[in-house]
């Protein structure tokens, strides 16, 4: 029997965030009642006319310059024809032979094995409107999806496994959610992806045919669909069939695929350049220019924190997984100079009252506030139960935590505030001092219980056994 | 109404005339002119109530617009908010009827320009279906008969706006040009018609054709009247992504100017075969006109002018099947089902039933250049040839100022005369093509009228004249130089 | 390069037009006349010539990101041949784009 590998290409729609369509002022938030969010323009009205948004432009060239692509200085917006409802001019303007970016590349990490799969092209297009089926033989359309900016990001068929896939589209996801460029939100449709699979035979370098699978959007239903289409396929050729190109749908519910009619005139979309929109021109030192500020990726960023700050790998993970994360660590980083300590205060305590919505996030305290916390607990001037103390105390206020530190009169438990509590506790208890001066060391834990209960579980436990230490052994 | 439009409204600015008269007088003749079939939809009330609004304005002082008061006609490919607009087709309307016809919720930005210029829009102007024709007669709701000659056709595709200020109703009237729709009729209608560089006017509003040709403009009943119009409706317009931001110049001035210095054009192309010898004996003495001026005549070649049509069938074609498709029967305009809860029905019952025979024509004829095999053979090779045709141009106006000839090989031909035979009605575009292919400005003079015959009336013949990119005001000088020699008539029954 | 009826046929399904089964004859002539004289540019020397590209604008101006009322819904449905509340209706169809 022979044996097939699956080859796998992703094509995935992501939304531009802007404020407004790609070429109307409309806005382009998600969730307005129907038709609430129309001009003349992506109502496709006779007369009406296209014009380019700018910041979509902008968050395209950020997209692809972080997917090292090929930016070009001169990109064609054309017309694909095709009636639908939901189109409303009868055509989609989209780019076609010149595209705003080709040939770049995505890293992502499979099973610690890291792995550079090629993006063939990045193209700016329009979305759809929305169509809502079965309300008494009649189909709904509301527009206010339609013209909303996006972006297609082609790759290469260099994925071979469903988990290399999954794999593809989270790595995809965090760049584009941490570039600010897209919000991630798959529910939403935010994220979109069809996948082409083929399969051909090991050691063969040539492709099969493929099938393409529509709207897989989430993490889950792309693998489980490339997996069950694999199999598919598979099944297929070992019965001495072939594999037919066409579009196919995945249905979760039933897990498996199926082939959507193809009408016999559908793929002649007629594609040519938009008269209504001259080329789009961008100017080589505007390029250079975004491309210093799309800045350190997450990928980069994480391997860094391992391998220069000492960070575990799944500390790096969750600090890089937001760019307001990796931010507020760096900020707080740049004022107090110790990385671990940092690192896991952020995930342990600040990521839990965050709120990270897409590209939002709000935190419960600022990065002053925290790096002058845990200077406090590095010097021992605070120990950690009082840390945490002064942090819920300071959460979404602007307090500084020496003035908490202050108020609640915590500074006397550190430092020399502690001698009279130590040298109380050594005088009250002369028997356990001799068998402690006897050679009985381990005797030192009940001298800091009693102090730190003196102390009302305030003292820096291990400025109380340094200081004890050192007055046992007088 | 002889008077030129800056007059007028100095006229109406002074209070020596009101807007209200001016726009009783052109309702009057509107309705007269009835058998032209000239206008869809005539706003009576609406304009009057423009009119007695401007006249309360100029009581009170008010600064008054540079239009103020001057009734006008506007064709049906442009959207005017709340009022019906067809661009004569059934396609845009609910019924099939013109009183039926869609209500645009927006203006298009020439007419919000006329608007804040004080003129009165008094009607909307019949035309061939969707701008697709060359003389008027594709309209769903009837032929435009011309002025001159009820059994003749007034040109198209703007053929309502030039009968409409050829018989007077109005001195001035906005058309819209892809391949010659004002120069023609101007020409044949015996007006003035000003097709302006691509991207001096905005397209905004108007309902597209060929998106790559498309512009507005002026006609009007003479030199000066066009200038002040062409001068409300130029300049950039940020909803409009081919509108330029290259300054406006003074055109009124610019009539004053005189044709000294300027050297002129003449191609060979276009006094070849098919040109009539009455056209060319009135264009040849419109010529003369301009030398007695002080302008130097020179030969040029354009030898690409001979591909014009088909370089222009193609790609025109080709940007309509795709504009057109927005004409579906969902958000707007006739829907017809042939059978209930069926979606492709629904677009091929609408859409045939819609469109006239011509649009069928024109929609399948640009599906096929931009289809799957056929894209580079037509589309791409017809966009390489349009190339050649402006660098024709650009060569020429190394040497020249404006280049001159005939707007049309003939005079007004005889309604029904060329409708089974579309190519030979493409032919009647011939010499307006190439300017528009290039995307320069161009207009079309009265050059005086034809030798009556036993069979034909004197009919006009107009001269046309193409400048580089943004000439305008070059091309408005020459005019004013030939319009002084043949000075605008009025054709009998409604002089 | 010619145009028979079945070209015609299928140029009407991709363009959705119903035409007429006796007109498709006629149209084809029509068709192929017209195609026939179009095809006189492939004589022209196109060697080396780029496209034609609008010389006015030659790049396209960017619209700075701020939103701006459009029409409201009542409006926007205004005109629809069939509505059903707030969206257009049309009969229902199966997605397959």
């Amino acid at each position: 029997m022979v044996q097939y590998e699956p080859v796998i290409g992703l094509e995935i729609h992501a939304q531009l965030r802007t404020r407004t369509k790609l070429f109307c002022a409309c806005p382009a938030e998600y969730g307005a009642e129907p038709n609430e969010h129309v001009c003349p323009t992506c109502l496709g009205l006779p007369g009406a006319l296209p014009v380019l948004n700018q910041s979509a432009v902008e968050l395209a060239v950020r997209a692809a310059l972080a997917l090292e692509c090929q930016i070009a200085e001169r990109s064609v917006f054309a017309r694909k024809n095709y009636f639908y409802p939901d189109s409303p001019k009868g055509y989609q303007i989209s780019q076609y032979t010149e595209p705003i970016a080709l040939g770049g590349a995505l890293t992502i990490d499979v099973e610690g094995q890291a792995r550079r799969i090629g993006i063939t092209r990045v193209h700016m297009e329009e979305d759809a409107g929305k169509s809502v089926h079965g309300a008494a033989g009649d189909s709904l359309i509301d527009l206010n999806r339609a013209g909303v900016p996006l972006i297609e990001i082609v790759s290469e068929p260099e994925l071979y496994s469903s988990t290399e896939a999954a794999a593809y589209m989270k790595a995809l996801r965090d760049v584009l959610v941490y570039l600010g460029v897209n919000d991630g939100n798959l529910e939403q449709g935010s994220l979109r992806c069809d996948a082409n699979v083929s399969l051909r035979p090991v050691g063969s370098t040539t492709l099969g045919t493929r099938a393409e699978l529509k709207n897989l959007n989430s993490f889950r239903f792309l693998a489980r669909a490339i997996e069950v289409e694999i199999a598919r396929q598979t099944s297929v050729l070992d019965g001495g069939g072939q594999v037919v190109q066409e579009t196919r749908s995945y249905d979760p519910e039933r897990n498996l695929t199926r082939s959507l009619r193809s009408k016999e005139d559908a793929h002649d979309y007629r594609y040519f350049p938009d008269p209504d929109l001259p080329p789009l021109r961008l100017d080589a030192a505007w390029i250079s220019a975004e491309r210093a500020r799309v800045g350190e990726l997450p990928r980069a960023k994480r391997q860094r924190y391992e391998a220069e700050l000492g960070l575990p790998a799944a500390t790096a993970a969750t600090l890089t997984a937001h760019p307001a994360t990796a931010r507020l660590f760096e900020a707080a980083l740049a004022r107090l100079d110790q990385p671990v300590l940092v690192a896991n205060w952020i995930v342990t305590e600040v990521l839990r009252g965050a709120e990270l919505h897409g590209i939002d996030a709000r935190f419960t305290v600022s990065a002053e506030q925290l790096a002058e916390l845990l200077g406090l607990l590095a010097d021992g001037r605070i120990n950690g139960a009082q840390a945490k103390e002064v942090f819920a105390a300071m959460e979404n206020t602007a307090r500084q935590p020496g003035d908490v530190v202050a108020e609640r009169g915590m500074q006397r438990l550190s430092g020399e505030a502690l001698r009279p509590l130590c040298v109380a506790a050594i005088a009250d208890s002369p028997s356990q001092a001799a068998a402690y001066r006897a050679g009985k060391r381990n005797i030192l834990g009940y001298f800091v219980g009693r102090v730190m209960k003196a102390s009302g579980g305030a003292a820096d436990a291990k400025a109380v056994s340094e200081l004890l230490e050192a007055l046992l052994a007088e | 109404m002889s008077e030129s439009v800056p007059s007028l409204v100095s006229g109406v600015q002074a209070g020596r005339l009101s807007a209200e008269a001016l726009t009783e007088g052109a309702l009057g003749v509107i309705e007269r002119a009835g058998p032209l079939n000239a206008f869809l939809h005539v706003d009576g009330e609406g304009a009057r109530a423009a009119a007695r609004g401007l006249d309360e304005r100029r009581v009170r002082g008010d600064e008054l617009g540079p239009l103020a008061g001057i009734p006008i006609a506007v064709k049906d490919s442009l959207c005017t908010q709340g009022m019906p607009t067809t661009a004569a087709s059934r396609s845009l309307t609910r019924d099939g009827s013109a009183r039926s016809g869609w209500r645009p919720p927006y203006d298009a930005t020439v007419v919000s320009r006329l608007r804040a210029a004080g003129a009165v829009i008094v009607a909307k102007t019949n035309q061939d279906e969707l701008a697709m024709g060359s003389s008027s007669e594709n309209s769903a709701f009837g032929a435009v008969k011309n002025p001159w000659d009820l059994a003749r056709t007034p040109g198209g595709s703007s053929g309502g706006s030039a009968a409409a200020v050829a018989c007077r109703a109005t001195p001035l009237a906005l058309g819209s040009d892809t391949g010659g729709s004002i120069r023609q009729p101007a020409a044949l209608c015996g007006v003035v018609g000003i097709k302006p560089t691509y991207g001096r006017v905005s397209r905004y509003g108007l309902i597209a054709f060929g998106s790559s040709l498309d512009q507005v403009g002026p006609l009007a009943t003479d030199v000066r009247s066009a200038a002040r119009l062409l001068g409300v409706l130029s300049g950039h317009d940020p909803l409009d992504s081919t509108s330029a931001t290259v300054p406006v110049d003074d055109y009124e001035a610019a009539c004053e100017r005189g044709a000294r210095g300027l050297r002129i054009g003449v191609p060979s192309e276009y006094f070849a075969s098919g040109l009539s010898p009455e056209v060319e004996r009135a264009v040849r003495a419109g010529l003369d006109a301009l030398r007695d001026a002080g302008a130097t005549i020179v030969d040029v070649e354009l030898p690409h002018t001979r591909y014009g049509v088909a370089t222009y069938y193609v790609l025109a074609t080709a940007e309509a099947s795709s504009n057109l498709a927005r004409l579906d029967g969902v958000r707007f305009g006739l829907r017809v089902e042939a059978e209930r809860g069926n979606l492709d029905g629904l677009y091929g019952a609408s859409r045939s039933a819609g469109f006239g025979r011509e649009v069928q024509r024109r929609i399948l004829l640009g599906t096929f250049v931009l289809s799957s095999g056929y894209y580079d053979a037509y589309y791409a090779k017809a966009q390489r040839v349009r190339a050649l045709v402006a660098r024709d141009f650009e060569r020429a106006f190394a040497r020249v100022d404006a280049i001159a000839a005939p707007t049309s090989p003939t005079v007004a031909f005889r309604l029904g005369e060329r409708l089974t035979d579309p190519l030979a009605m493409y032919l009647a575009d011939v010499y307006t093509l190439p300017a528009s292919l290039a995307g320069l400005p161009a207009l079309s003079v009265p050059a005086g009228l034809s030798t009556a015959t036993d069979a034909d009336p004197a009919l006009p013949v107009g001269l046309q004249l193409i400048g580089p990119a943004f000439a305008e005001a070059s091309l408005l000088a020459l005019a004013a130089c030939v319009e002084a020699a043949c000075p605008p008539s009025t054709p009998e029954p409604w002089a | 390069m010619s145009i028979e009826q079945h070209d015609v046929r299928h140029l009407a399904r991709l363009a959705k037009l119903a035409l007429d089964e006796p007109d498709i004859p006629a149209l084809a002539t029509e068709l192929a006349r017209i195609v026939e004289y179009v095809a006189e540019l492939a004589a022209v020397d196109t060697t080396g010539v780029e496209p034609w590209l609008p010389g006015a604008v030659p790049a396209a101006p960017l619209r700075p990101d701020t939103p701006a009322r459009g029409l409201s819904a009542e409006l926007a449905l205004d005109q629809a041949p069939r509505r059903r509340e707030r969206a257009f209706a049309v009969p229902a169809f199966v997605d397959d784009e």
